[in-house]
Order: C-alpha cells, then structure tokens, then sequence
C-alpha cells in the first residue's frame, strides 16, 4: 500500500512529459497552420492550446487519446465496427483461443520433456535454440499457408497466438517439473514412488508457481501474436486492424486508443493470473 | 571437457537431422504444393541463389536493430542507476517497468514509422522502448543484490557512493544485466522486423517476408527466416560468450567448470 504515493506520482509526471512532448511536437504543425489561415496574432497560449487539440496531432495529448476512448467504448454501441468494444473482443477471443491451446500443447510437451530422456536431450537443446529466434516472423506466412487449407477467420490468428504462447510455457513448465529439489524425489524413491506417482505428487504440485508465472507470460505473448497476425490479416478487425487503417490514414488517435485498449487488455489478462496464482499459491501453502 | 561437450551436442544434431530429412520426404512424398511448404532443399536453394538480396535486408535490418539495442539498454543501465539512489522513484517506476513489460509495445511501431519515417531509425525507436524496460527491471534487482556484508565491507574502507558503485555493486549487477541483455536480443529481433510490416523502404527482413507472403514466394519467406534465426542464435551467443567472459567468476559458470 506503501507504493501508492511513489507510483501516483511517477504516473502524473509521465503525464507531464507526455503533455510538454506533445506540445513540442505539433507546435511546429500548428505554427504553419496558422501561417496557412494568415494569422499573426495568436499568443503563446493560444498556440499551446491548439496544439494539443489538433485533428490529427503528432502526438494526441492525453485527454484527447481518453475522449477517444470513451467515445469508442462507451458511446459507441459495442456491435458497431468503429467500437473499440467490437475489435477488442475480436482480439480477446483469438488470444484466448491459442493460448488454451498453446498453453495446454506446452505443458503436455514439458511432460513428455521431462518423462522421456532420449527426447530431452535431443528437443531441449532446439527449444533453448528457438527462444532466440524471431518466431514472430513467421506470423504472415502462417496466415498464407492456413489460407490454402481454406482456414480463414480467427483460425489462423488462433493459431499465431498458440504458435507464440507455446514456447514460453515449454520452457517455464520444464523448470518447474524439475524444480523438486534431489531430496524429494529421493523421498519418492525410498517410497518405492513409480514415475508417474512421482509426477502427480510431487512434480506436479511443485511446478505450481512455475505454472503461473508460464501463463503470464504465454498469455501476454499470445496478445502481441494475435495483435501482429491482425496487422498481416486486417480484413476481419481487431485491435490490430485498428492500428494498421489508423497508421494507413494518419489517425494518430486512433492508433493510441487501440494501443491503450490493448494494452488494457494484456494488464487485465495478466492481472487475472496473477490474482489466480496467489490464491492458488496460498492455498498450496506456498511462502512468499 | 571438450569431448563431454561435443558428446551432448550429438543427439540434438541427429535430431535435427532426422526432421530435415522427414519435412524433405513428407513433402516430397506427398506433392505438398511449394506455396505450402517447401522442401528444405529448395530453401537451402533460394538461400544461396540470393545471398545478395538476404544481405541487403540483413543490413538494413540490423542498422536499425544494434542502435536501438545500445540505445536502449544503455538508456535502461543509466536510468537504474539514477533510480537506484532513491527508494520512492523505484516504488514508483519498477511496479509501471514491470505492467509495461508485460505490454504489446510492438504496437507502437506505426506511430514510430509516422515520427521517425520509413528508415531504420523509426525501427531502432521501437526496439529502444522494447529493449529498455526489461533493462530497467533487472539492473535495479541486480544493483540491490551485492550483500549487506560486502557493502559493509565497502563502509569500512571509508568508500565513496560512486566507488562503491564501480567496485562492488555494478559487478555485482552484471549477471542481471546480462540476463536482460540476453532477453532484449530476442526482443530487438521481433521489433525490428515487426516495425518493418508497418512500412519501409524496400528491403529489410520484414519488408521481405510481408511482400514475398504477398506474390506467395514462400521459399523466399523461408530463407529470410533463416537469415533471422541464425543472426538472432549468433546474436545471443554473442552475448552469452561475453558474459562468460565478464562474469566467470560467477556461481553457475564455476559449477559448470568442476
């Protein structure tokens, strides 16, 4: 609780900066566009005001990027395509959809990883290896390839976002099968614990916080595989689609506000995990 | 030490081996359409056939990529350093560096595309912003975690704030800082080629992959993915060599060595 004061003010003065950038930024735009209309007299102020009320600004200022929101989330009717509503549960439902079938895919392979040994010598090492690959690169050709099988729609942004959210939580859950320390599994061993009982009892539970931690990231990784694949595929909405026309026409406003309600969205999706994982983990008795 | 080493390197080789020689079969044997997915050997192909467009794009790429790296881990580093001296600002800063690491950044890429144009420096902009929160974080937790005994031991040879910071708490901090750096290679890559779909001039790896998916040139798709997979494997090692280096004293480097 000790924190409110520090972040409140850290958060007023990133508004600050943001509201001194913007009038940085679109007081030259506005200079001119005075110049154009013929006007000399404008003061200072006038100018400061302007430009941070401009129809297409270089930077929106806050209030601005807020009045949008509102305006699309609140006074738009959620079924109407210029609702940010409407796009951001397109978004929600493709993220949600890989990632249940990522996460479920990348904690079945951490089981096969850490029961089969000839697996996990030969696998662990490609998987460390396409940690560092750019897998995101490949979301476009997906997009292509799925369209050849005739799978169009939130499929193969589904499946971008799967793609995305499985590796992060291969890894995690491999760590956590494997974080009971020798002690323990030597208990299973005196025991005499098969290799299954060993897993449920004692892996299983362990791996706990490691599961949580997994779903954060694979969930937040699944928003940016849905949002990119959006941008490859932009016919069917979602927020990415919404960053893409608004880059296409120089709605800067625009694209802030599909930026924030993304931005919303990974916070919400990754604050629910995390509020699951707490309970969850005091529950298991976990000391934190 | 060196034979153990090239002992556990076998069975993933083969591994690799084994899928390379399937996916060739597979397609082969089932007349997969090379708009689907083609043979690795017509990639292999396309790869060598067109080494000089790849380097092109490898180039422009990776000029917007190393600045915005430098830019912005070094930009991350200073900044915990300043923060480090007072509690209030890392109250305040690391819960925000923590939800904004969690953000979809690569979504500002238009609006760095609209700022900065269609050149690299809009693309090394969006890997700053990428690459400098995950810096921030753990050089904070790094700058904490030289122990209250060595800081001691700093007291009592009467050490200045900034001796202190350059003897003992910076090298203290380099294992974080090299886990962050290892984090933003990765990260650097998908900003820097995502930046790339929101526009460019015509060549870079993302400009590459996003028209060649247009006129369906999939096996050139391929070997632009590859070009990114092996720079960003050379990329980290690059990186893990040097921490090695940097940080040999450090305890999981040394269990390695016994």
């Amino acid at each position: 609780m000790k924190s409110i004061l520090p972040i409140t003010t850290v958060v007023l003065a990133v508004l600050a900066i943001w509201y001194a950038f913007a009038v940085w930024m679109n007081a030259p735009l506005q200079r001119d566009a005075y110049t154009n209309a013929g006007r000399a007299d404008y003061s200072t102020q006038d100018l400061i005001v302007a430009s941070l009320n401009m129809e297409r600004p270089k930077l929106p200022g806050p209030h601005q990027v807020a009045a949008e929101m509102i305006k699309l989330i609140v006074a738009t009717p959620p079924t109407s395509k210029r609702s940010l509503v409407y796009h951001a549960l397109i978004t929600l439902e493709e993220t949600l959809i890989g990632f249940v079938i990522g996460a479920a895919l990348g904690i079945g392979l951490a089981v096969v990883i850490v029961s089969v040994r000839w697996l996990d010598r030969s696998l662990t090492p490609w998987l460390v290896a396409s940690q560092t690959v750019p897998i995101i690169a490949l979301a476009p050709m997906i997009v292509v390839i799925l369209n050849q099988f005739n799978i169009t729609g939130i499929a193969p942004k589904a499946a971008i976002a799967a793609y995305l959210s499985f590796f992060p939580v291969t890894v995690g859950m491999v760590k956590g099968f494997r974080s009971p320390d020798p002690l323990q599994l030597d208990l299973m061993r005196t025991y005499s614990a098969s290799q299954g009982q060993t897993f449920v009892k004692l892996r299983a539970p362990a791996s706990a916080p490691y599961f949580f931690a997994s779903m954060k990231i694979g969930a937040a990784a699944a928003l940016v595989g849905a949002i990119v694949a959006e941008v490859t595929k932009s016919e069917d909405g979602g927020l990415g689609a919404r960053l893409l026309a608004g880059s296409y026409y120089g709605q800067t406003v625009q694209i802030w506000a599909a930026l924030f309600a993304a931005a919303a969205l990974s916070a919400a999706l990754v604050g629910i995990i995390g509020l699951m994982g707490r309970l969850a983990e005091h529950r298991m008795g976990f000391v934190r | 030490m060196i034979d153990r080493r090239m002992a556990d390197l076998v069975p993933p080789f083969l591994f690799g081996l084994v899928v390379l020689a399937l996916w060739e079969l597979v397609v082969r044997a089932a007349h997969v359409p090379a708009i689907i997915l083609p043979t690795p050997s017509a990639i292999a192909l396309r790869f060598f056939t067109s080494i000089p467009t790849l380097a092109a794009d490898f180039w422009q790429t990776i000029k917007g990529l190393l600045m915005g790296y430098a830019v912005g881990s070094g930009a991350g580093l200073v900044v915990a350093v300043l923060v480090d001296r007072s509690l209030f600002l890392q109250r305040g800063l690391l819960p925000l560096g923590n939800l904004v690491s969690a953000l979809p950044i690569v979504g500002i890429a238009p609006i760095m595309v609209m700022w900065f144009g269609f050149d690299w420096p809009s693309k090394a902009a969006v890997v700053v912003v990428m690459t400098f929160f995950p810096m921030l974080v753990n050089a904070v937790a790094g700058l904490e975690s030289a122990s209250a005994m060595e800081k001691d031991l700093m007291k009592t040879y009467a050490a200045s704030y900034w001796q202190t910071l350059v003897a003992l708490r910076l090298p203290a901090a380099l294992p974080f800082v090299f886990n962050a750096l290892k984090i933003n290679t990765t990260l650097a890559m998908i900003g820097a080629i995502v930046a790339e779909f929101f526009g460019t001039p015509t060549v870079g790896m993302g400009f590459r992959i996003s028209t060649e998916v247009g006129h369906l040139g999939i096996d050139m798709v391929w070997a632009t993915i590859l070009v990114a997979a092996l720079a960003g494997s050379l990329f980290y090692a690059l990186v893990a060599l040097i921490e090695r280096r940097a940080t040999f004293w450090h305890a999981s480097f040394r269990a390695r060595e016994a």
